[in-house]
């Protein structure tokens, strides 16, 4: 057994952090966040030649066939730059779900333009319920004909087609599809924009059952706790530096027990939660019996750990935390719309116990 | 990264697992609540049979009668005693702490003599670290011990002693100059108790038993061959030994936790909460999916250690993660617990109404003193704020 990295997953973290301190630093962050869309063409050109677009898919559709660990890997390190734009909604979100539940037709119509860095694209989920529990859903198709509203769908104004979660199964639609409006919602994330969706009457076209589509998401949620781990280490690194060089009554901040222990808890929520992450990936690339309730897992701590590092990161860092040339409400505000997608810590807490508590007296009845 | 156990630790787990299913003692249970004084006999027989089947030690080089087993192997050892419900062993700081603090420090006469007497439970250990006024500055203790001629007089006193009143021999920490700085002039000694002027006191905590002991000394003379390690460096063998502590002892845990949460879940469907089981009741839900979550966690963090152990070869000051990690879980697990009991969590062992004879009121009790015990929380957050992070030090 061996719970660290191997020499490779080492390299492609490195590359990976080398990549985005050169390409995505913070005052490129800062002038994105400020667009409509957080998204640089440019930027995107530059994920997909190093072949982040197509990390996990197979190679026969032009991905590169990696594993989840991989994945998360890379995400810790966008997490850690606060990658903006449309990344996680089209690799490992609207790619996840055409690797899990779309017939290779339609993944050589739709992932492989992902993965060849052509397209860009999302996932419609929650309604005006803010439901994860797909049971909720409402949108549905009428022939090959979609109607109904969708909100807080990340990054649909920069997607080629949005792939939207119906009551009958999963459609692609064309961005220039008819009887598709696009709104921006006003969200505390300025680096990942988010918006309604409403559909009258939109050809669509089905690529997909319901069945599948929890692992889909899982391997989205596990990719977007990474994304936060990297966020918790960057508000870590930048706070620990702050409260060695900020001097207060004549001696550094940090030597003060009460401003180390707030850094001493950062540290430790960061490092469970990647362990967490870490778990919840290997799961998911075995596939083995726990991988959604390891997913679960990760979700409950790093949901919570996010924003409790956040507030400590802020905390330490006095009045120069609460301003806005502080990049730590940054991550913050990322955090916190991480935090309710794909369920918060209540809703997944409630997914362990149906599993930890339920699945028991059931399997005691049935016995 | 891959989770799945190798041939070589597979081959070990099943070994000692169909081992264990032979000989571990079915009666631990009935043993398990009695005083420590009349089941003390019953674990030096337990760990006698698991010294000549070799199991004692495993952590242990071979020639010390170990398997050098690798770290992940020495998790799978305590998973596997934890799965068989096996009773603790009788020495368990001589073996897990003491005995490999002597092989690390200890001149080739004190390993010939200690090692095996450790391993077989013929001689208890006991340590001798904190005193009254020094538990979490333990470099400012006090206890002094003098040359004269080839031998060393200790006098002061040492507390929180496990095992004291029943140690053949003690780990003392002592002060050796007391003009050098408080972290240079310290020297270890091992003390056999039944030295004269060795006397021992128990000492009555919250939970009204006696797990601990006071150890005075009064004039009580040891050979100069028994210092341990380099006079008036005893600061660096006092430290192995408390790594080795945080280092080990959190792959026991996960077991005892998951068992603990797996009954809490149990009972949780007896107790009633609102006129409904408490297993439904959403606020219990949330608390005990929440403990389950960290439990797993715990076992996620300490397995991470393992392999960064493995890599880099010493137990890190990350051990204080772990020693946070756990013993503030515990609490929130008994925390739990009582919340779901309701008015019945106070009952104690005797009482006829009390939840599995006591052991969750005790344990409440007793986990207070799980974030003291082995380094406080407050002292773990100083290593990693200081050793970790790089802050400076606070003192």
């Amino acid at each position: 057994m061996q719970f660290g990295l191997s020499e490779s997953q080492d390299i492609l973290r490195d590359s990976a952090r080398k990549f985005f301190a050169g390409e995505c630093p913070m005052d490129s962050v800062r002038k994105l966040m400020e667009t409509p869309t957080a998204y640089d063409e440019k930027l995107w050109a530059k994920l997909a030649e190093q072949g982040y677009t197509g990390i996990i898919f197979p190679e026969e559709f032009g991905g590169v066939g990696l594993g989840k660990v991989e994945l998360i890997l890379l995400m810790e390190e966008a997490g850690r730059a606060l990658l903006p734009g449309p990344f996680f909604s089209t690799v490992p979100l609207a790619g996840a779900v055409i690797n899990t539940i779309a017939s290779p037709e339609h993944k050589k119509k739709y992932l492989e333009p992902i993965c060849e860095g052509k397209a860009r694209a999302t996932v419609a989920i929650l309604e005006a319920s803010a439901s994860w529990d797909l049971a909720d859903v409402q949108v549905k198709a009428v022939g090959s004909k979609l109607s109904g509203e969708k909100l807080f769908v990340t990054d649909a104004a920069v997607a080629d087609f949005i792939l939207v979660v119906a009551k009958d199964g999963v459609y692609a639609v064309d961005a220039k599809a008819a009887g598709l409006a696009i709104t921006g919602m006003e969200g505390m994330d300025m680096t990942r924009k988010i918006y309604t969706v409403k559909f009258q009457n939109t050809p669509a076209e089905r690529i997909g059952d319901l069945a599948n589509l929890p692992k889909a998401f899982d391997v989205a949620t596990a990719a977007l706790v990474a994304e936060m781990v990297g966020g918790m280490q960057r508000t870590l690194d930048v706070t620990v530096e702050y409260a060695k060089m900020r001097k207060q009554f004549g001696k550094p901040i940090g030597m003060f027990q009460a401003v180390q222990h707030h850094c001493a808890d950062m540290y430790l929520e960061t490092e469970s939660s990647r362990s967490a992450s870490y778990y919840a990936a290997w799961t998911l690339e075995e596939n083995t019996p726990e991988a959604s309730t390891a997913v679960s897992i990760a979700k409950v701590y790093a949901s919570d750990a996010a924003r409790s590092v956040g507030n400590r990161g802020i905390q330490v860092h006095g009045g120069m935390g609460f301003t806005w040339e502080n990049d730590v409400h940054l991550y913050y505000r990322r955090a916190k719309a991480s935090e309710t997608a794909f369920g918060d810590a209540t809703f997944h807490r409630e997914r362990i116990a149906r599993q930890a508590i339920d699945a028991e007296t059931l399997s005691a009845k049935s016995a | 990264m891959d989770l799945n156990l190798t041939a070589d630790e597979k081959k070990f787990r099943d070994e000692l697992r169909s081992w264990l299913a032979a000989n571990s003692p079915k009666d631990w249970p009935e043993w398990q609540n009695k005083p420590l004084e009349e089941s003390y006999p019953y674990l030096r027989a337990w760990q006698r049979k698991l010294y000549e089947a070799g199991w004692a030690a495993v952590s242990w080089p071979k020639e010390f009668g170990g398997r050098s087993a690798t770290l992940m192997q020495q998790a799978i050892f305590w998973e596997e005693m934890a799965r068989a419900e096996a009773p603790p062993m009788a020495n368990s700081l001589g073996l897990g702490l003491i005995g490999p603090t002597i092989i690390a420090y200890g001149t080739e006469s004190q390993k010939k003599r200690f090692v095996p007497k450790i391993l077989s439970a013929e001689e208890i250990w006991c340590q001798g670290f904190s005193e009254p006024n020094a538990g979490s500055d333990l470099a400012s203790l006090q206890t002094e011990a003098k040359l004269d001629g080839d031998h060393y007089i200790i006098n002061g006193q040492k507390v929180w002693t496990s095992y004291g009143w029943i140690g053949d021999w003690c780990e003392v920490v002592t002060r050796t100059d007391s003009a050098a700085a408080k972290h240079k002039g310290l020297t270890v000694l091992l003390v056999d108790m039944k030295t004269p002027g060795v006397e021992v006191r128990p000492l009555k905590q919250m939970t009204g038993e006696c797990e601990f002991n006071e150890i005075f000394f009064r004039d009580v003379r040891v050979p100069q061959e028994n210092v341990l390690g380099k006079v008036n460096d005893g600061w660096n063998v006092a430290i192995s030994t408390l790594m080795y502590e945080r280092g080990s002892y959190g792959a026991r845990l996960h077991l005892i936790f998951k068992r603990n949460i797996s009954r809490l879940i149990e009972l949780s469907k007896k107790f009633q909460r609102h006129g409904r089981p408490a297993a439904e009741d959403p606020i219990v839900r949330q608390k005990l999916a929440q403990c389950y979550a960290e439990i797993e966690i715990m076992r996620l963090n300490q397995m991470r250690a393992f392999s960064r152990m493995t890599a880099t070869g010493v137990p890190g000051p990350e051990g204080s993660i772990q020693k946070i990690f756990w013993s503030e879980l515990n609490q929130r697990l008994q925390q739990i617990a009582q919340e779901i009991f309701g008015p019945y969590g106070q009952l104690l062992g005797d009482d006829p109404y009390s939840v599995d004879r006591g052991a969750w009121s005790y344990g409440y009790l007793r986990t207070r003193g799980n974030t003291i015990e082995a380094g406080t929380s407050e002292v773990q957050r100083n290593i990693i704020g200081h050793f970790v992070l790089g802050l400076p030090r606070s003192y």
